[in-house]
């Protein structure tokens, strides 16, 4: 499968220890920025009860959900210890400063929850 | 008959050697003392904290009117002794009083050395060594800016510090190239200096001061190459002299200082001294240490039994808090010495160790001072090192052999000799044997009976340790729960260094403190971001990403993603025009739900984050602003119709409720902060809930604190009772100040009463009134930069505005 890549933003337009949403037909995609300019990306939707991730405090390679404060790896999308469960990771790739996806293709396809 | 017993100077050697004496032959002596200082005893060495505003003069008084009553001492305060007769046996004070003594003590302490240059007389121009000149100082530091202190030594840089932290353009003056040139080597002088200079304080080495100019008042310092140094004011902090004229006119042997034996005897075998005036086998002493070695072998003497003063190895500690400096011993090399080197430039460490024959003769630390007492009892031990020398560096615990893990494994590595209190000269054993006789479990207690950490307390830690191994389970440090994970460091700790460091961002307070993470997490984090706010009002910038989503977002956040806004309603009463738009608002953005929430609001749910900025200039447009239902922050003020309507009320609650309001929305709180006021003591209002509620009756209104209607019921406890409307707005200001300053982030106004009592409270809110003033000023400093409204920042001048849209929409 080819991975189709769609370009949604500049690393400046998010503020670092931040987050922004990419709106699609399914579920939000949050991308965060990481102190160090890092970007990573997840489905925003927290494993424990869909919390908006991207609302969350970003700290080192996480992110607190604003609901009930799970811890989830940014780079796993992995709840850490002692919740489990995982948040869905997206594929990130920079180029020019660019910020390029690939969406689940199950969003794109019904518009409910992938 | 009792002998008797007579002190001259009321200061902390002659009477910690009284204390020693007391403890062990209470009943000996008749004592009488005579103090030149207009009051008890204090401890001089604390001082630089009451001049830095971290500890009051009382706070630092060390035995008060009623140790002096209890112990029958006969106290003279603000007498000086003009001459001793020593052939009557009596002295005559100033006011011609003659007492007569059987055993005479000297402790008249030194002198500050005045440097002997033009000028040097003039208003401003003062030395720090008592209270009076602290007084000076402060009273300086608000009239007038710039600052001068002559003398890069211990005594100078603890004024300098503390004269920074009043707000002053401070220079220090040193005649030396480098700092402390007395305790520290080159390379840590140059540390020191970095780390002041980056306190914003400026460091002159090698600069020699010429005259001072003013007419009345200083003006400015010359130095000898001609630069003038604007100042207002300037210490003389160049050194100390024994004080001996007394001594010397009373023909007792006197060199630099007055000369002793071993038993602190001098020349008359019925006249001792002790203290800084005393020279002992050719040494003088200006630390505090010493002092009290040389008071326990005069008490001891005193009491018969046959004990001598050796003289005393010293070590240094500066009291900048958040400059780590250590030092004991001859560190100058020379022949025969070899030296162990350590540096760690990133983390500004330093560690050099003097060895010669095997032997540690001299240790300076810097920015890592872990080890210290450790190397100081190798030092005074004469212990031999060969054996562990490749790994004497790293410190106690590697070159010991223990990996250590065990947090308590470096005090239980020390020996029962150990110095653990170097101000009080306290040994670990001596701690153990206090803790086991007399059952001692805290801290305050430990402090009480041993003195350990009574002084200065950088040994705290150390002393909750030995308690710590000594006690077992049985004792937990209290002040050992750190905010998280990401730091060692308690609430306490971190709010008192952001303010004695001047930390001014989260990172330099994590740089500072040494966080254990890169940027913490979102429980310090929005901890520190709050701190800050707090210590640095109008000068602090917000970190909006250290915020929790509500207060980012000016909203609560819902279940499902979505927002709720509350607008403010002064004091819960609105109008039609009000209630029209909120009306409005719901219909146009399809708000799902509207609620009257147990505030007194209106609560619209459901909207989307995007729609926010729209629904705030829809409620603005109508003269609404962020009612903070999100923040840890001032919530409501809830009130009843009072005087005037209800035919029961007392007083017009509802005007002041509205007059609450508008004096404390805005501003930040360690946790949600709610208010209620009620016209009569019916409380309809139900302002006994609340962390701050006033209920009205016939003269006045009462203040009620503390209240929690939440998981955990708690009624308020009375404050006080007021009678004017003024009076309630300074207390809840001053009250609200107290909570904000001293707070835990995210512990409610009911947890800190019941946590820091309400005594405490009441004295500093109620009883001090000039107390109470400076709080509710400074509540009113804070303010002056909190009451923008959130909502027409973000609806109306694009504030943040990529937190209320998306970054892309594809699909």
């Amino acid at each position: 499968m080819t991975q189709n890549w769609i370009e949604v933003g500049r690393t400046e337009d998010i503020p670092y220890l931040g987050s922004r949403v990419v709106k699609t037909g399914g579920t939000d995609i949050a991308v965060f920025k990481t102190s160090t300019g890092d970007i990573f990306a997840l489905e925003d939707k927290c494993p424990h009860k869909q919390g908006p991730l991207s609302q969350g405090i970003v700290h080192g390679k996480s992110v607190s959900c604003p609901l009930h404060n799970w811890n989830i790896s940014l780079e796993s999308g992995e709840a850490l210890a002692p919740d489990s469960g995982c948040a869905h990771l997206i594929p990130v790739q920079i180029k020019g400063g660019k910020i390029y996806l690939t969406l689940p293709a199950q969003s794109k396809a019904t518009g409910t929850n992938g | 008959m009792k002998k008797k017993l007579v002190i001259i100077g009321n200061g902390m050697a002659g009477m910690r050697a009284l204390e020693e004496l007391l403890r062990i032959a209470p009943d000996e002596y008749d004592v009488t003392v005579f103090g030149a200082e207009p009051h008890v005893n204090y401890n001089r060495i604390m001082l630089s904290p009451v001049l830095a505003g971290e500890q009051k003069f009382d706070d630092i008084i060390i035995n008060d009117k009623a140790w002096y009553d209890d112990n029958n001492i006969t106290l003279f305060t603000g007498e000086k002794i003009t001459s001793i007769n020593r052939p009557n046996k009596t002295i005559i004070s100033n006011k011609d009083r003659i007492t007569p003594y059987d055993s005479l003590w000297i402790a008249t302490g030194s002198d500050p050395f005045i440097i002997p240059v033009p000028g040097k007389n003039l208003e401003g121009v003062v030395t720090f060594r008592d209270i009076k000149d602290v007084d000076e100082m402060v009273e300086a530091s608000k009239n007038y800016k710039n600052a001068v202190v002559i003398g890069g030594g211990l005594l100078g840089l603890e004024a300098a510090y503390g004269l920074k932290r009043n707000g002053m353009n401070v220079t220090v003056i040193h005649l030396a190239d480098t700092l402390m040139e007395r305790q520290l080597d080159e390379a840590a002088g140059y540390l020191l200096k970095s780390d002041l200079e980056s306190r914003d304080i400026k460091i002159l080495t090698e600069a020699n001061t010429k005259e001072l100019i003013g007419e009345d008042r200083v003006q400015a310092v010359r130095l000898a190459d001609d630069t003038l140094i604007p100042a207002d004011i300037v210490v003389m902090a160049v050194g100390i002299r024994p004080s001996i004229a007394l001594a010397k006119e009373a023909d007792l042997d006197c060199n630099r200082g007055i000369v002793v034996n071993d038993h602190l005897q001098t020349s008359d075998p019925d006249i001792f001294a002790v203290g800084e005036c005393v020279e002992h086998r050719e040494q003088i002493y200006g630390l505090v240490a010493p002092l009290y070695e040389m008071g326990r072998a005069l008490a001891g003497f005193m009491a018969g039994h046959n004990t001598s003063y050796k003289g005393s190895v010293t070590s240094t500690k500066l009291k900048v808090t958040g400059v780590e400096l250590f030092s004991a011993g001859d560190f100058s090399g020379g022949e025969g010495t070899e030296d162990i080197v350590l540096r760690d430039a990133r983390r500004g460490v330093y560690k050099r160790l003097v060895i010669k024959d095997d032997r540690i003769i001299g240790a300076v630390l810097y920015g890592d001072v872990v080890d210290g007492p450790w190397y100081f009892q190798l030092l005074k031990d004469k212990d031999k090192i060969d054996d562990i020398r490749d790994h004497l560096i790293f410190g106690q615990s590697l070159a010991m052999g223990g990996a250590s893990v065990d947090p308590l494994a470096a005090v239980t590595a020390l020996p029962l000799e150990a110095e653990i209190c170097g101000c009080n000269g306290i040994t670990k054993g001596a701690i153990i044997t206090g803790i086991t006789e007399n059952g001692l479990t805290s801290l305050d207690e430990v402090r009480a009976h041993t003195k350990a950490s009574a002084s200065c307390g950088s040994c705290t830690h150390l002393v909750e340790q030995v308690m710590e191994l000594t006690l077992g389970d049985s004792y937990e440090t209290p002040a050992a729960t750190p905010i998280c994970s990401c730091t060692d460091h308690t609430h306490d700790d971190v709010r008192r260094l952001i303010l004695l460091n001047s930390l001014k961002e989260i990172p330099a307070v994590m740089q500072d403190l040494q966080w254990k993470t890169p940027n913490g997490c979102s429980k310090c984090r929005p901890a520190l971001n709050y701190y800050l706010i707090a210590a640095w009002p109008g000068e602090y910038k917000d970190d909006y990403q250290s915020r929790y989503i509500n207060e980012r977002a000016h909203a609560n956040i819902q279940k499902d993603g979505t927002y709720s806004v509350i607008p403010r309603m002064w004091g819960g009463l609105t109008n039609p025009k009000e209630l029209r738009a909120i009306a409005d608002v719901a219909d146009k953005y399809n708000i799902p739900t509207v609620k009257v929430t147990g505030g007194q609001r209106i609560d619209l749910l459901g909207i989307k984050k995007e729609d926010l900025p729209g629904v705030w200039r829809d409620l603005n447009a109508a003269g609404m602003v962020s009612g903070h239902a999100y923040g840890k922050s001032l919530r409501t003020v809830k009130t009843c119709v009072g005087q005037e309507w209800c035919r029961f009320g007392t007083q017009m609650s509802l005007s002041m409720g509205i007059e609450l309001e508008k004096m404390t929305w805005g501003s930040w709180t360690p946790h949600k902060f709610k208010m209620a006021v009620s016209g009569c003591p019916r409380n309809c209002a139900e302002a006994t809930i609340k962390d701050f509620g006033v209920v009205a009756v016939d003269s006045g209104w009462e203040l009620h604190v503390g209240g929690n209607g939440g998981m955990h019921v708690r009624a308020c406890d009375l404050l006080c009772k007021v009678e004017t409307d003024q009076e309630v707005k300074d207390y809840a200001a001053a009250f609200m100040q107290l909570y904000r300053e001293e707070g835990h982030y995210l512990e409610r106004t009911a947890p800190w009463v019941e946590r820091v009592g309400l005594d405490s409270i009441k004295q500093r809110v109620v009883d001090d009134a000039d107390n109470r003033r400076q709080l509710t000023e400074r509540f009113h400093i804070s303010q002056q930069t909190s009451q923008d409204d959130p909502w027409a920042e973000r609806a109306t001048h694009n504030v943040h505005a990529h937190e209320f849209k998306p970054l892309a929409e594809v699909g």
